[in-house]
């Protein structure tokens, strides 16, 4: 592969002792991402079954939803995709502040999405929603399991964003230490493609929860 | 990291993608507020597909890439799609 060529020449050209293989290394990431994308869609599958099995109980559970914090939600995590490809842009420029910006950026909406996580669900617990709950057991079999895969889908998801936290922390740091530069990037980028993977699930979880009805 | 390889997507760029993101969230959000009916599944379904589209070509770079990427991530869809379908045709005859 002429990509590898070029690389290796890179290597022995000036980092002749650090062995570094971007390409490999995003295809790895990609990978992964294939992974998670079949994790992802099988969650879907089995809504989508049990959507079917049980019109009416999904079209009542996602009138329970709160369709502005979904929006809320939404749109934040659209501006946190922007903004980490700004930063990946950034650093690619060599601007090193206006990367930590944007990385900061990115960081302190993935914050913000979790907490308005914390009272959606803590609105929904308080009103009797939740696994197990007797509401859910009242409501029948059709509401119950709505509200698992809401539980289960959203809390898989909020994980994800809580993992990509931890990420951006280790990359910000980097880029501090000067470790991530405008030659050596692929950690961003890596990172990058992770966050856009949390909101590409949250473009097909938002409708199928919070507007179908 | 040679020129032809990295393309340095603008910041302009990034924020035009934003807004047509933003735009297609807000006609999702206005379409399914009518009553269609299963129509509104079939409307939200396309929304969110066209803004899967634009993040993966724009945000997680596709267009620019080696296109073994984009090839993977259709098949990726397909295989999904094809399960999908399995799965229902099951259902449906049972």
């Amino acid at each position: 592969m002429i990509i590898n060529k070029n690389n290796m020449e890179k290597h022995t050209e000036n980092v002749s002792h650090v062995h570094r293989d971007d390409e490999g290394d995003k295809m790895g990431m990609w990978l992964f991402i294939f992974t998670e994308l079949l994790l992802f869609g099988m969650l879907f599958l089995i809504y989508a079954v049990y959507r079917y099995q049980n019109p009416l109980a999904f079209q009542l559970g996602g009138q329970e939803l709160d369709v502005f914090i979904g929006t809320f939600n939404t749109v934040i995590l659209l501006i946190s995709s922007a903004t980490v490809a700004m930063s990946i842009t950034a650093i690619q420029r060599g601007n090193k502040k206006m990367a930590l910006g944007f990385l900061s950026i990115t960081m302190i909406i993935a914050v913000v999405f979790l907490v308005n996580k914390y009272f959606e669900w803590g609105a929904k617990i308080e009103y009797g929603f939740y696994p197990g709950s007797e509401l859910l057991h009242e409501l029948g079999h059709g509401t119950t399991l709505f509200f698992g895969l809401y539980y289960v889908m959203s809390g898989i998801h909020a994980l994800h964003i809580l993992i990509g936290i931890g990420l951006f922390i280790y990359v910000f740091m980097q880029i501090r230490k000067e470790k991530i530069h405008s030659t050596d990037y692929v950690w961003l980028e890596n990172t990058g493609l992770y966050w856009h993977l949390v909101d590409l699930i949250w473009i097909f979880l938002f409708p199928l929860f919070y507007l179908i009805h | 990291m040679n020129q032809e390889k990295h393309h340095i997507s603008s910041y302009t760029s990034h924020v035009i993608v934003l807004f047509a993101l933003l735009a297609l969230t807000a006609a999702s959000v206005a379409v399914t507020q009518l009553e269609m009916g299963n129509f509104n599944i079939i409307v939200a379904m396309i929304l969110a597909g066209i803004k899967a589209t634009i993040v993966l070509s724009w945000f997680m770079h596709l267009r620019f890439d080696n296109k073994i990427y984009a090839i993977f991530t259709a098949a990726v869809f397909v295989l999904f799609l094809l399960v999908l379908f399995v799965t229902f045709f099951d259902y449906s005859y049972r």
